[in-house]
């Protein structure tokens, strides 16, 4: 597998404090990498170090020749000083031919916008064109900070499935920040948990079972995501059974089992 | 037959405006207004160095309002006061330091006047040289960087995860801004140099659906209002830079109503 990017035993510190703290990851092609982690954890400034924003104050970040990366902030605050409409805003900077935009607008599905100003779209229209914006140049890897933030459940779910959308069809690798992890659980190859370093990683299933993991969002995250664990797993493996459950989980998750049937 | 200090005045006049108009959007989109002020306040400064040690005062502006940017992009980056803070200690202080130099000055011809609210009759051969030179140069490098700079506006981040240097484009935008300072000086004076980039632009974007088109309708009006301002400040004998903005400011109050009542219709 080649590296497409790589964090190598990357430190930060900022004002005496430790942002980072040996810090490595790896991104290969067609990777599916979550990074959830709590408030202040540095997931943002791990994002930024990757993409060269700030070099680390120890370790180093290797990126492949060439490599393209397409990001995609948390979001865009479209100020109505400004006057511009989506199509111009998905050309500034970039040369970009009349089919290839129409093929992304299309797997966006902002065609309809391309000619509304920026500042009149809702957040979850404002999200796809910057996801539009990501993709225009045919993108190795897509960088998401925390992209459905600002969105409600509905556009949440809508947004995310654009993405797993995207992933499926594309040959591209993504690397995202994310809270809803109980949303991205099924398309996500590697969740990596990060509190100043990384805690645990992992294929979704394995971390939410980490003791690390439950010590950073208590036993009630982990509880969750072992229901929708399961819910997304059609193996329908019932090796959890063997382990000792307390009530209330067991509880939960047949309350999800009767709903999803 | 018209003065030749009155052409003068207008080609002056008209090469501010078309210069002030489009880097003017950015002053507006990214609100940097209360910054040109501020420079504008520190050329004072600038124009006492050029008169006490005998150098152009164009190059003392240039060089003083340059310091001060560069000044105040190092106090931001230790982020222990806030922006306008900053900018008002340094406002002030390049201020107050000028008119103390300037009392220095034994010069019975210094006109404090002409240099607050500028005056066409100070306008020179050589002010016109500065104002082209410095034009071509500030709408190259405009032109040049536009997408780059427009994009920073949107979205800082989004700019620089697409390779543009955002600290060099904050410091380009800073720069443009002090030659525009240095060189509207003789035009419309110190005090009301922000309104020529601000009031323009800001009329321009009740009309306009794209930055390209706002930055050339900012110009265009730029331009009326300083036909409009010095033919009345010929007309009425009024001080050139309060009659180039008060033009400005009708134009600006007639689009805000016709942009109003075509919102309503």
């Amino acid at each position: 597998m080649t590296e497409l990017l790589s964090a190598r035993q990357i430190s930060v510190y900022r004002d005496g404090k430790t942002i980072l703290e040996d810090v490595s990851l790896s991104i290969g092609e067609k990777d599916f990498i979550t990074i959830i982690g709590p408030n202040g954890a540095g997931k943002s400034m791990l994002l930024k170090c990757m993409m060269g924003f700030y070099a680390p104050s120890k370790g180093e970040v290797v990126r492949r020749a060439g490599l393209k990366i397409g990001y995609v902030p948390q979001r865009l605050v479209a100020d109505h000083t400004v006057p511009i409409r989506v199509r111009r805003f998905l050309t500034l900077r970039k040369r970009a031919p009349k089919d290839v935009l129409l093929n992304v607008a299309r797997e966006t599905a902002i065609e309809e916008i391309l000619d509304h100003p920026i500042h009149v779209l809702s957040g979850g229209e404002l999200q796809r064109v910057l996801l539009a914006r990501a993709l225009l140049d045919d993108p190795d890897l897509l960088v998401l900070d925390e992209p459905a933030q600002n969105l409600d459940v509905t556009g949440q779910l809508a947004f995310y499935k654009l993405i797993e959308k995207i992933y499926a069809e594309r040959d591209v690798s993504i690397l995202m920040v994310s809270h809803d992890l109980h949303l991205v659980m099924s398309s996500t190859r590697e969740v990596v948990c990060l509190y100043h370093h990384i805690c645990c990683h992992g294929e979704p299933n394995v971390v939410t079972r980490d003791p690390e993991f439950i010590s950073l969002f208590g036993n009630d995250m982990a509880r969750l995501m072992a229901v929708y664990n399961h819910s997304h797993d059609h193996n329908h493996n019932h090796d959890e059974a063997s382990h000792p459950h307390d009530h209330s989980q067991s509880h939960t998750h047949e309350h999800l089992e009767k709903l999803d049937g | 037959m018209v003065d030749d200090f009155i052409l003068r005045a207008l080609a002056a006049g008209i090469g501010v405006a078309l210069i002030a108009g489009p880097l003017g959007c950015f002053v507006v989109w990214r609100r940097m207004a209360y910054f040109g002020d501020s420079l504008a306040h520190s050329a004072l400064l600038g124009i006492a160095l050029g008169l006490l040690y005998g150098i152009n005062i164009n190059l003392g502006t240039v060089i003083v309002c340059t310091v001060f940017a560069l000044l105040l992009v190092w106090l931001q980056q230790r982020r222990v006061l806030a922006t306008d803070t900053l900018l008002g200690i340094l406002a002030h202080a390049a201020l107050s330091i000028g008119m103390v130099a300037l009392s220095f000055l034994n010069n019975v011809s210094f006109d404090l006047y002409s240099y607050l609210f500028g005056d066409i009759l100070t306008v020179r051969i050589s002010d016109l040289y500065w104002i082209y030179g410095g034009g071509l140069l500030v709408i190259g490098l405009l032109v040049f960087n536009w997408s780059s700079l427009t994009l920073m506006t949107l979205h800082e981040d989004l700019a620089r995860a697409e390779g543009v240097n955002t600290v060099w484009a904050n410091i380009l935008l800073m720069l443009l801004m002090t030659i525009v300072v240095a060189v509207s000086i003789r035009i419309v004076g110190i005090l009301l140099i922000t309104s020529m980039l601000i009031i323009p632009a800001a009329t321009a974007r009740q009309l306009v659906s794209s930055p390209e088109s706002m930055a050339i309708w900012a110009a265009v009006f730029g331009l009326i209002a300083v036909v409009a301002g010095i033919s009345g400040s010929v007309e009425f004998d009024t001080p050139s830079g309060p009659s180039i903005v008060t033009a400005a400011a009708i134009i600006f109050a007639l689009l805000s109503i016709v942009a109003a009542m075509r919102r309503r219709s």
